[in-house]
């Protein structure tokens, strides 16, 4: 049950409104404008402006809370990046007048940016300095649609902590700073002075969070004193509050002795972390039920904390995390983004590092505040191994039958086997999981990079055009032969290949480009405080400071083109029933006057998502182009490029900008998402649909999205639920990564969009996380309702 | 279809039988009317190691129950009226051998689930219900048993309706309405008090 308090902070975090707020873009062009960053190196210079926020911005308490503070001065108050990325005031009034999850911007904010920020930072922020440097060929094919760029508007980010901040405070980690600057070898090491200024700058932002800690203790205690009274609630509300200011004196200046200092630690260095750059996927305490158990476990024994407690700080926790929307877009991005939560996702379960099964009471009592918060950050996953309990699965199914899209289902025995086929040790890759979407990581140890989507469609798109995109009406690749010429399927497949490879290369020269940007000139000290080895390699997280640094590109439109290769192999060259010339044609006029084609395309091919081995075989070679295409690059900060499978949203876009297709789809519309079919393609029910998506060699991959939609009755008894947890266990016994499940009926969303008032609380699972249906654009949420629905096993 | 045709889409959900611990359920139509078809498919199942159930209407010659048994797992077995006349009106066949057909199974220690469709005013009725209770009673008497006695209650339900109306055939039972699966709950109750296992739905 949820007690008042956090009823009332529960409300307060879903009825504040998202809004602009300047502080922290005034406060660092303050301090830019100090010419400072002329005066010192730049990681210094990054270090002292993270000081200077801290210093100098609000404190915000919000009453009856158990975890304190916030990124901005109140919660949803969010703040910018004007040094990563610059709004213009057109970007503010989109942000603010959007239909779909808006951005208040208020009169005040818009004149300091107007006065300010932008003249100061116009043509100044990284954004300008990435445009500036990237080459034409990136342009342009950015421009055709054939690839995304995740660093032009946020920093890289993509890490989740580790258990070192557990039991070590900033003082200890201050200590090993100092250490590793002593043992710097100014003699042999070419690099010593670079790694001294990164240590310094490291140590000014373990001393910049700690000060940020004390003004919460202090604020704190001053709220204290103002309770003169003495009734007993406000005695004991007196007693609270100077508790935390205890909490905040000690934590993260040492390391945390109970349960609640473990997470008001966490918290602040969540903070810091997002206060410092905007790095992606926000920031997330990962393998929360491991870091936390022993100090759970502990104090339950010594009878110093009740399990109702612990519930309640952690109800607390969970709210911070939804009171911290993603911070908004420039540009076009601003327009058309649907996605503004911030990707944290809490793993439960999993392995423990020495290989034993990690499900403990805590995980069960975490499952709990999941269900009964039911908030849309943080989300949340559960890790399944092979040692994993039933019950485990169960209790989750239990919360996925409520319809809110949390938690989803990952194979850590794939994930396991992933990180170490990509060269990690074993307990490194017990201690990690996934974040984000579906990204797999080794959790306070590795930089994970995700670069940009990848339109897998329109490479085939722009080979039946010879190189040219006919969107564009422009050539931009290389020329490969006269499809229509082509006298094999094999030969499409090699005029394919030399396309994919082509573009792969435009994208990992623009990520090394880009790299360099951010590592020589955004270094993130604070966030290289936690994630080893940056401290002992003297070396910052944007610079490969990490143990393993990796870097993804994310493969869009699986089931599309598997469907549109299927085509083309089957009627033009197998069958002969259609020509190349026929075709082309067909597609050049979206299907106009060939509808019979169409028809024929869409009802009378095999298709993926069928366990037919005619299209999935399609997959794996798609599968197997792309992943030679990228697997194995260096990236320029010593990590090595490599893929996924997974879409977020962008599979929207990417349909509007890919025209018609062999498999039947029509110009403009969504392609597949994830690993899943072609919407509507899959015939034969969810286990053809598994076994489909489990001839993609999951582990030579870091993570793919699998969505199934099944309608409420589907976790209707005891029974059913069994049914669904044999089906997950077969999955991952198939070695894949991971399924979500939506649950809901589609008349239920067609309900939604005819009255979305209706339906406010509607949460549906997107791609890898879960949004407010209402809070989707039109397209995103016909799609949702096209996704098949699946009425029996 | 050869049995190998069949077997392969069989085969392609080997992982999910095994995680579930279910298996291949042969249904219909009436699978028995293609016994000998039927046969191979069940002997290959086996072979394959599989679990297997067989969802019959029991209308078959004693000699095809009898040789298919040996390599069924579980019958789903269908009762729908007792009485001889009126499972001859409705059904258009006699119900003696179907009814020694299933004692034989009864007696041989078969796992049988009896599937009993409730529609109202034709098998919904206190004469039929009154004769399966009997018959369960028997049964359980017996004393031969080496299963639960389980029966599933199946209510009458309209989804046809809509597809009798797309492809414009006369619907017989247009006038019957559907039933709930709460107002399965007496009828339920009622046959749980003689032993048996009873489940609405499925």
């Amino acid at each position: 049950m949820m007690t008042d308090r956090i009823k009332k902070l529960r409300k307060q975090s879903l009825d504040a409104v998202n809004c602009i707020n300047p502080e922290r873009a005034l406060l660092v062009t303050d301090f830019y404008s100090t010419g400072i960053d002329r005066e010192v190196s730049v990681p210094v210079m990054r270090a002292l402006s993270f000081e200077y926020i801290l210093k100098n911005k609000h404190i915000c308490i919000n009453e009856g809370e158990l975890i304190v503070g916030e990124r901005g001065p109140a919660p949803k108050a969010v703040s910018t990046y004007p040094e990563i990325n610059l709004h213009s005031l057109e970007d503010l009034e989109i942000l603010n007048s959007r239909k779909k999850v808006s951005f208040k911007v208020d009169q005040t904010t818009k004149e300091i940016y107007r006065d300010k920020i932008i003249p100061f930072w116009q043509g100044r922020s990284n954004r300008d300095r990435i445009m500036r440097t990237l080459p034409e060929e990136w342009r342009q094919a950015y421009k055709a649609g054939i690839f995304t760029e995740f660093m032009e508007q946020r920093a890289p980010g993509h890490t989740v902590a580790g258990n070192k901040i557990y039991h070590k405070g900033m003082l200890d980690i201050i200590q090993d700073v100092e250490r590793s600057k002593a043992s710097l070898d100014w003699i042999n090491d070419p690099h010593a002075y670079e790694k001294n200024e990164e240590l310094k700058a490291m140590e000014i932002t373990a001393r910049a969070v700690i000060l940020y800690a004390e003004r919460h203790a202090e604020k704190l205690e001053v709220l204290a004193g103002q309770i003169t009274a003495n009734s007993d609630a406000l005695r004991i509300k007196r007693r609270e509050l100077q508790e935390l200011a205890e909490i905040c004196h000690r934590v993260p200046a040492h390391a945390p002795h109970t349960f609640h200092e473990a997470l008001q630690y966490y918290w602040f260095v969540h903070l810091g972390v997002v206060i410092e750059l905007n790095p992606w996927d926000s920031f997330n305490p990962g393998r929360l039920d491991q870091h936390l158990f022993p100090f759970y476990q502990r104090e339950i024994e010594d009878g110093s904390l009740s399990r109702d407690a612990a519930m309640e700080i952690l109800q607390s926790y969970w709210i911070k995390f939804n009171n911290h929307p993603a911070p908004p877009k420039v540009g076009v991005t601003a327009l058309e983004s649907n996605t503004y939560t911030d990707f944290a996702l809490i793993n439960l379960g999993g392995l423990k590092p020495d290989g034993s099964d990690g499900v403990n009471e805590l995980t069960y009592l975490l499952l709990d505040v999941i269900e009964e918060m039911r908030l849309l950050q943080p989300s949340s996953m559960v890790q399944i191994s092979k040692k994993s309990p039933d019950r485990f699965i169960q209790r989750t199914l239990q919360i996925t039958k409520t319809g809110f899209g949390q938690p989803s289902y990952f194979n850590s025995d794939a994930i396991i086997q992933e990180l170490l086929r990509q060269g990690k040790d074993l307990i490194d890759a017990r201690n990690g999981g996934a974040s984000g979407c579906v990204e797999t990581g080794a959790f306070g140890t590795e930089a994970y990079i995700l670069s940009g989507y990848f339109n897998l469609p329109k490479i085939l798109e722009i080979t039946l055009h010879n190189g040219m995109d006919p969107c564009l009406n422009k050539q931009i690749g290389p020329s490969t032969g006269n499809p229509e010429a082509f006298e094999t399927y094999q030969d499409l497949l090699n005029a394919f290949r030399i396309q994919l490879n082509h573009f792969i290369q435009i994208k990992i020269k623009g990520n090394n480009l880009i790299n360099r940007i951010f590592a020589d000139l955004i270094p993130v000290p604070f966030l290289s405080l936690i994630i080893d080895d940056c401290v002992t390699k003297g070396t910052d997280y944007n610079n490969g400071g990490a143990r393993y640094n990796t870097t993804y590109i994310q493969g869009v439109g699986l089931g599309s083109i598997t469907d549109s290769l299927t085509s083309l192999k089957y009627h033009v060259f197998d069958r002969k029933t259609v020509s190349m010339k026929g075709i082309i044609k067909a597609l050049t006029q979206n299907f106009t006057d060939f509808e019979e084609l169409r028809a024929e395309l869409v009802y009378h091919t095999p298709k993926y998502g069928n366990d037919e081995d005619f299209a999935d075989d399609r997959a794996r070679e798609v599968f197997d182009l792309f992943y030679t295409a990228v697997n194995g690059h260096p990236t320029a900060i010593g990590g090595i490029h490599r893929i996924n499978l997974l879409p977020t949203t962008s599979h929207i876009y990417f349909g509007s900008v890919t025209g018609a297709l062999p498999d039947g789809r029509l110009a403009g519309e969504p392609l597949s998402e994830g690993i899943s079919p072609v919407q509507g393609a899959d015939q034969k029910g969810p286990t053809a649909v598994l076994k489909s998506a489990a001839k993609l060699d999951h582990l030579r991959t870091g993570g793919t999205l699998l969505n199934q939609k099944f309608s409420p009755d589907f976790f209707e008894n005891e029974e059913s639920i069994t049914k669904l947890t044999a089906l997950i266990r077969s999955y991952f016994r198939m070695d894949g990564h991971h399924i979500q499940f939506n649950v809901v009926s589609a008349e239920t969303l067609r309900d939604a969009q005819r009255f979305p008032e209706k339906h406010r609380d509607l949460i549906v699972r997107v791609a890898g996380y879960s949004d407010y249906f209402n809070d989707l654009g039109e397209d995103l949420q016909n799609e949702i309702i096209k996704r098949t629905e699946h009425q029996s096993i | 279809m050869t049995v190998d045709e069949v077997m392969k889409e069989v085969m392609l959900d080997r992982m999910f039988y095994e995680e579930s611990g279910g298996g291949v359920t042969f249904s219909g139509g009436e699978p028995l009317m293609q016994g000998a078809f039927l046969l191979d498919l069940l002997t290959e199942c086996k072979r394959q190691g599989l679990r297997t159930a067989l969802d019959t209407s029991g209308y078959a010659s004693r000699e095809m129950i009898s040789k298919i048994s040996q390599f069924v797992d579980l019958f789903l077995y269908d009762l729908k009226l007792m009485d001889l006349e009126d499972h001859k009106k409705y059904t258009g066949v006699d119900n003696q051998g179907i009814l020694e057909n299933l004692i034989f199974l009864f007696e041989r220690g078969k796992r049988i689930i009896l599937r009993f469709p409730v529609i109202p005013g034709i098998t919904n009725t206190q004469k039929n219900i009154a004769k399966i209770k009997d018959l369960l009673r028997s049964f359980n008497d017996s004393g031969s048993k080496a299963w639960n006695l389980e029966i599933d209650l199946l209510p009458y339900h309209t989804i046809a309706r809509e597809k009798y109306h797309r492809f414009k055939k006369n619907n017989l039972l247009q006038n019957i309405q559907g039933l709930t699966k709460e107002s399965m709950i007496p009828l339920k109750n009622e046959l749980e008090s003689i032993g048996v296992k009873v489940k609405i739905g499925g």
